[in-house]
């Protein structure tokens, strides 16, 4: 099956997420990864959202999707026409011997040190999802304590803005 | 035990239009009976200036402005605010039902003969959940209702308050949208849009639950208010270079079918579909959700579809190789196995959802938008496209069709145990009703043969929970349908087993003076189940027997149980009584009436694709299947 990530620009009003969801579970879809957050026009929000899925129950879904009032618009950004961005804290273990090899390491993926402290390291890193398993297996070693990682925030190549047309067909 | 007026029943049977009303005095007769298209918020368009009033107060005078008439609903604690200002309106008329689901689905009734918005009130917790089963009928059968719900004040909404139920979450799949409302300020707007929302695009139930402070709120209402629904805007007209499109494949098809569905009914769009079906001369099936859009006396007309379908409409669509598919869905109960579906068959499929579109068949034509702006501009597009390309010869295909017609025409055997049989009753009532009444059933065999046996001529004359299939809908929904069209006489035919789910709205019927006609089908037993049992469980009748019917307890005897509520109680047990019984129903319209029809348990309802076959598969009696004349 293959991956899609969909924009989903939605009217910030109370359980518009949920009803997004749950048509996904309702199908029974896995959702990789959500995101979402405000956008730059006000009452306007956007959820991000990777699924893995056949290409036909995909389109299916969208169109379930179209239909709820609360959904304004929906897009499926491809990667060749879109950038696409996960964000990762890493917290690691690292003592006086350690600390300069994980900086190091932090240092070639161009992560920063966010927090220190006697036996660990607090790792922040931006990229496409295979830049930042490459920056967890290199990491691994010295000791991983904890990780949280945002779902996949994704927006398209060159200057159209997908709420400005989103707000056109309105 | 008949009381009735002295107007002759044959008269009643025979009646050729719909003012010849017996039923003036019983209820007071409005101007609803007109169906009006969905479409944009009815109502008087009045403006009003801001007046200060409390949320409930806002509540009634938002349900007045936007056209309401009539409402059903059951009070409690979190609705009361509401309740009070509803019994100084003089423009609404509450119905007080005795059971939440019994709103819901006379709500559906009252929309489906209507064409308007049906409105149900009920209370939080309890009184939303019982409402659920209705709103998910409602929205499998794309009625156009609004639910007004009661909640608990905001405040203590999350607290596992007394009464309280997170009816939006819970029924956020089953509704077209819902709303929580928390500010008085809000609910002008939130109704407009609800109404609006339930009664355009793909009409279907919208749920708004009100919170208890929000109702005793001190607010200003102000008329009309504005509606902002960015995200909501359904397409109504059809691509032209679809519609093209499909008049270029209606030109060049030699066995085209009009596959004719619910959207069609729901759109009022039967002239638009009169004239596009004869101007393409192509046979035409009409599915559950659709009898009686096209006339079943027309010579075009060759069934309905499915399971139970008619051989010749079943074989029409299998044997088809275009399907001008109009407002249907590609349902399972339609199609049988979707892989040996209509398998030679270039499908176009117009509908108002975009979403049912290739859901189930692919479309090779699609078109999105209203059936009642698609059909007309189609039936432009054939016709010029008859002038280009020239009219295709069906003759053949007739030649075949009116063959199965005439070999396998839908019919019943004689039961071997000497009662009547259940589809001869239901034959009678429609044939003594005639075309102008409305028939409401239940959900099981009786519901099929009603589908099969009563002659339907006309739209919103058939009333049925199709997609959900929920028994239990028939008494409250014919109660609705009477509500709605108070002129009509409206046949409530029901099983006994569905009956005994939902009967207790006999006494709204009574008290209202709503004056419903109710046909038990009575064969002691939940006939369908039991029709599968025979089939396919070696007869082993697990959990079906009811004990109602000729030779048991009958628990509950159906003629006390309307005696009780105050209804006439008759009991049918020979054919030679049928019409009697039938006629003397018929002449009663001072109050509800119900019949008990004892009839045979061992009759079945053929046509039938067992479940998980082709349809080519189909069986006109059991393990026999037509024979298929050999194609040319």
């Amino acid at each position: 099956m293959a991956r899609h990530t969909l924009s989903v620009l939605v009217e910030d009003v109370p359980g518009v997420l949920t009803r997004v969801a749950s048509l996904f579970a309702r199908r029974a879809f896995n959702i990789n990864s959500l995101a979402v957050g405000p956008t730059e026009v006000a009452g306007m929000s956007r959820i991000t959202v990777v699924v893995e899925a056949e290409g036909d129950l995909l389109e299916q879904v969208t169109k379930q999707l179209n239909k709820l009032i609360n959904v304004l618009k929906i897009v499926e950004l491809t990667t060749e026409q879109s950038v696409q961005r996960d964000h990762v804290l890493i917290k690691v273990k690292a003592d006086a011997a350690t600390r300069l090899q994980v900086t190091q390491a932090a240092d070639l993926f161009r992560a920063s040190v966010v927090d220190v402290a006697i036996d660990s390291l607090i790792i922040e890193a931006t990229g496409t999802a295979e830049k930042l398993s490459a920056l967890l297996s290199v990491l691994e070693p010295f000791g991983v304590r904890e990780i949280v990682q945002s779902g996949t925030l994704a927006i398209g190549r060159g200057a159209k803005s997908m709420s400005d047309r989103a707000l056109r067909s309105a | 035990m008949s009381k009735g007026s002295p107007i002759s029943p044959a008269l009643l049977a025979a009646r050729p239009a719909p003012p010849a009303a017996p039923e003036r005095d019983a209820i007071p007769v409005r101007d609803t009976a007109k169906v009006v298209p969905a479409g944009a918020v009815r109502g008087p368009n009045a403006v009003v200036a801001p007046t200060p009033m409390l949320g409930s107060a806002a509540i009634v005078r938002s349900l007045e402005e936007l056209g309401v008439d009539d409402v059903f609903g059951l009070p409690g604690g979190a609705i009361l605010p509401t309740y009070d200002p509803l019994l100084a309106s003089t423009k609404l008329r509450h119905i007080l039902v005795r059971h939440e689901q019994g709103a819901g689905h006379a709500a559906q009734g009252y929309a489906m003969v209507t064409g308007r918005p049906g409105v149900c009130i009920v209370t939080s917790g309890p009184g939303a959940t019982n409402l659920v089963t209705a709103l998910a009928d409602a929205h499998m059968d794309s009625v156009p209702m609004v639910a007004i719900t009661g909640q608990v004040s905001s405040a203590f909404i999350g607290s596992d308050a007394f009464q309280e139920a997170d009816i939006v979450g819970i029924t956020m799949p089953i509704t077209k949208h819902s709303y929580l409302v928390t500010d008085a300020r809000d609910i002008p707007r939130v109704l407009a849009e609800a109404f609006h929302i339930a009664t355009t695009g793909r009409p279907g139930p919208v749920l708004v639950d009100i919170a208890k402070d929000a109702q005793q709120a001190q607010t200003t209402f102000s008329w009309p208010p504005k509606i902002e629904l960015p995200g909501y805007r359904p397409v109504l007209r059809g691509h032209a270079k679809q519609v093209r499109e499909a008049a270029r494949l209606i030109a060049e098809a030699q066995r085209p079918v009009l596959y004719v569905g619910g959207g069609c009914l729901k759109a009022h769009a039967s002239a638009e579909l009169l004239e596009l079906a004869e101007l393409v001369g192509a046979p035409v099936v009409t599915t559950l959700m659709a009898r009686g859009v096209f006339p079943d006396s027309h010579e075009q007309h060759v069934g309905m579809p499915g399971m139970h379908g008619s051989v010749s409409a079943v074989t029409a669509l299998q044997q088809s190789d275009l399907l001008i598919t109009l407002g249907a869905r590609f349902d399972d109960r339609v199609t049988g196995v979707l892989s040996s579906f209509a398998p030679n068959a270039k499908v176009i499929h117009a509908d108002i959802d975009p979403a049912e579109i290739s859901k189930n068949r692919l479309a090779d034509v699609p078109i999105v938008g209203s059936v009642k702006e698609i059909i007309p501009e189609l039936t432009g597009a054939v016709r010029s496209a008859f002038e280009t390309q020239g009219r295709p010869d069906i003759s053949a295909w007739w030649k075949t069709i009116s063959r199965l017609q005439a070999t396998y025409p839908v019919g019943f055997t004689q039961p071997d145990d000497g009662l009547s049989a259940p589809q001869q009753v239901i034959k009678r009532i429609g044939e003594l009703t005639g075309p102008e009444g409305v028939f409401v059933s239940g959900v099981g065999q009786h519901q099929m043969w009603a589908a099969q046996f009563i002659q339907y001529e006309r739209p919103h004359s058939w009333l049925n929970s199709g997609g959900l299939g929920t028994m239990g809908y028939s008494v409250p929904a014919a109660m609705g349908a009477k509500v709605g069209d108070p002129d009509r006489v409206v046949w409530a035919i029901d099983g006994d087993g569905c009956f005994q789910m939902t009967n207790q709205e006999l006494a709204t019927c009574v008290i209202n003076n709503i004056p419903i006609k109710v046909a038990v089908i009575n064969n002691s037993s939940l006939g369908m189940v039991r029709q599968w049992q025979t089939l396919f469980y070696e007869g082993r009748y697990s959990n079906t027997d009811l004990n109602t019917g000729h030779d048991t307890r009958r628990v509950p005897d159906f003629v006390k149980l309307a005696d009780a509520y105050g209804c006439v109680g008759l009991r049918c047990e020979r054919d030679e009584d049928i019409d009697a019984t039938i006629q003397q129903a018929l002449a009663i319209n001072d109050r509800p009436v119900v019949i008990d029809f004892v009839v045979s348990r061992d009759s079945m309802v053929w046509p039938m694709v067992p479940s998980g076959v082709s349809n080519d598969l189909i069986q006109i009696a059991r393990g026999m299947t037509p024979t298929w004349e050999e194609e040319d």
